[in-house]
């Protein structure tokens, strides 16, 4: 009889600690949710406050009763952002398509050809992701003023077609894929762009779709470098754009209208997220493993 | 069509960097393999099997000699313009292809005047199915597919362009013992109503014999002995011919020839006539021992190992160079397994002399 109490006594035990720690957790988690959402909450609240109500509460409030979308209308209309938003798609559409291009074969030359230097090459490759950002951004900064293609597409797409860190995750894939399947592909009377079109690429697709989707990502969120190549706001993407739309267009008073714009501007890496946020964990993860 | 390797030559650089040098995977290997044969490549692992292989395949160049597909030279070829059909030890299927595609895909990449149309290709890939009995299996992808299976695959796939010649390496290594009996009989049914010159590498001489039309066994890189299977049985040029065909292995004995006569130890037991007197190696088949109670050969009695068929007499004997001696006597034989010692006679036809010095065979009859 005293044995039985006891298990149950010890099961009670572990459950109640076991709740305990489950309430702890989701306390923390909850806590964590709302400090993460929390400003997307707010930009989305205040793009749909009134800009009177707005500047009318001197402590801002939580919520709104009258919504309103007039600032996303004046988000298009009275400013440029639908010019800016067409200009970042058109780089980011151009910029990922001739990286892939460019990265693909380079990782296909330093996975499955043979020629001389090819270490030595790939190792210079992987040196340059020591150094940072800035530096280059100076150098390139020159080199395009010089070649005279400040305020042009090109200029603006130049320095990003190629991805060091993309052509080493990839010839990271494309050198698992088993030298039989090559040899198989050659007997089977390939050449070796059409074996690399063939069976590489689609083998090592869950990749690439997750390069596809970080460089997007990147094309959509870069900053400095159009900041600097472009001063005509025909060339501005979203990001130096809403600088503009702040100093030019509504004015530095209109925050509910600057947080439509905002809205606007994040709204397509938030789906995209959405989407394929399966795909980026599994290849972020992946490429650490493999890497 | 016959293929004709002539002095075929490969060598490696020395992985090692120290001893600089080359390693000679394939050695002045000559060899017409007439039209429409079975042939097995038969030898040890690193016996440069595999490098003849891809050699024939286009896959490697080779360092010296020429191979001819028919009359045409074809050692400057590449591979995708020889005609081959290869079958990969691990299969080498497209993981990302259904097994439709992967037959298809050699068709795929026909060019010019042999380029095919759609109906054209879905005749010959579901013939090549059909032909190794997968054509029920043809949605799936290689995954989802068992040894045997993805192994018929990849064989269809190397038939589907009605390839001049056929290579297989190692192609029943992966599957298990039965499925691997039952895929050689299926590849020489294959073979024989493709009529396709078919080379078959394989370390397994089970499997070189029972379906090869030719075998050649090769050692180090260089080819030891070609004939048909029994013939190279039953006529080894040397010692490791000898040994390396037959299962159980050959039993070698340290012999010497003396005053005409064969002694294993100082058991007399065939006349040698004809040759000087000298140390040998005598190798004597399992099946090459008769049981008899005056037999000349004196043998320690170990233990009696029953196979049904037959029954396998385990012993010993100080000049034997290994451990245990099997011979295979018929099952209804009455063996007295309570003795210490066990007599034979010897039959002269599976008795075979090798010269101490250089292994190789020194022809006599023996009796």
């Amino acid at each position: 009889m005293k044995n039985q109490t006891d298990y149950e006594r010890i099961e009670k035990q572990a459950k109640a600690r076991k709740r305990a720690g489950n309430i702890i957790c989701y306390f923390f988690l909850t806590l964590w949710a709302v400090i993460v959402l929390f400003p997307f909450y707010w930009m989305v609240l205040t793009s749909v406050k009134n800009y009177g109500t707005y500047n009318s509460e001197r402590i801002p409030a939580f919520f709104t009763l009258s919504p309103t979308l007039q600032n996303y209308l004046d988000a298009f209309t009275a400013v440029s952002l639908g010019k800016y938003l067409l200009n970042t798609l058109i780089f980011t559409l151009v910029t990922t398509s001739i990286m892939l291009v460019v990265i693909t074969l380079a990782a296909f030359a330093f996975a499955r050809l043979n020629f001389k230097g090819r270490d030595l090459v790939f190792t210079l490759f992987l040196s340059l992701m020591m150094i940072p950002n800035e530096l280059v951004v100076i150098t390139n900064f020159v080199t395009v003023t010089n070649l005279g293609l400040r305020n042009t597409f090109t200029g603006l797409i130049l320095p990003s077609v190629t991805s060091v860190f993309y052509i080493y995750l990839l010839r990271e894939n494309f050198a698992q894929v088993p030298d039989s399947l090559y040899y198989a592909a050659k007997v089977d009377g390939t050449s070796d762009f059409r074996y690399l079109w063939k069976v590489m690429i689609p083998i090592c697709k869950p990749t690439l779709i997750t390069i596809i989707i970080l460089k997007v990502i990147e094309c959509w969120n870069s900053f400095v470098w159009p900041r600097l190549i472009t001063d005509d706001p025909n060339y501005f993407l979203v990001s130096n754009g809403i600088q503009e739309i702040r100093e030019n267009g509504f004015g530095r008073e209109n925050i509910p209208a600057m947080m439509a714009a905002v809205v606007v501007i994040s709204l397509p890496l938030i789906i995209l997220f959405l989407v394929f946020r399966k795909k980026i964990m599994e290849g972020v993860a992946r490429g650490g493993t493999k890497a | 069509m016959k293929i004709v390797l002539d002095h075929l030559t490969k060598k490696f650089p020395s992985r090692n960097k120290k001893e600089r040098g080359e390693v000679t995977a394939v050695g002045d290997f000559c060899f017409e393999i007439p039209d429409g044969k079975l042939v097995g490549l038969l030898g040890p692992s690193g016996c440069g099997k595999s490098t003849t292989l891809n050699l024939i395949c286009g896959l490697l160049k080779p360092t010296e000699g020429k191979i001819f597909f028919g009359d045409d030279d074809v050692t400057g070829l590449p591979p995708e313009n020889r005609g081959v059909g290869l079958v990969f030890q691990n299969y080498a299927l497209y993981p990302h292809l259904t097994v439709r595609k992967n037959i298809q895909f050699p068709l795929e990449n026909l060019k010019g005047d042999a380029k095919l149309t759609k109906e054209e290709m879905d005749g010959k890939v579901y013939a090549a199915a059909k032909l190794v009995q997968i054509e029920g299996l043809m949605e799936r992808k290689p995954s989802e597919l068992s040894g045997g299976q993805q192994q018929r695959v990849a064989i269809a796939r190397a038939l589907v362009k009605m390839p001049k010649v056929l290579l297989l390496d190692e192609p029943l290594s992966n599957l298990d013992a039965r499925l691997r009996l039952q895929t050689r009989e299926e590849i020489r049914r294959i073979q024989k109503e493709t009529k396709i010159t078919t080379i078959f590498v394989t370390h397994d001489q089970d499997e070189a014999m029972s379906i090869s039309d030719l075998i050649v066994v090769m050692k180090d890189g260089y080819v030891q002995q070609i004939g048909k299977p029994q013939e190279v049985y039953d006529n080894p040029v040397n010692l490791f011919v000898a040994k390396f065909l037959g299962t159980p292995p050959i039993n070698v004995f340290d012999g010497r020839v003396k005053d005409g006569m064969l002694y294993i130890g100082e058991d007399a037991v065939l006349k040698a006539e004809g040759i000087p007197d000298q140390e040998v190696h005598a190798g004597i088949r399992p099946e090459g021992f008769v049981l008899q109670e005056d037999g000349p050969l004196h043998l320690q009695m170990k233990r009696l190992e029953v196979m049904g068929r037959d029954v396998s007499i385990v012993s010993g004997h100080p000049c034997c160079q290994s451990e245990t001696i099997r011979s295979i006597i018929p099952a209804e034989s009455k063996v007295d397994t309570a003795s210490d010692t066990i007599r034979f006679a010897l039959k002269p036809a599976k008795v075979y002399l090798f010269a101490k010095a250089t292994d190789e065979r020194i022809y006599l009859q023996l009796q």
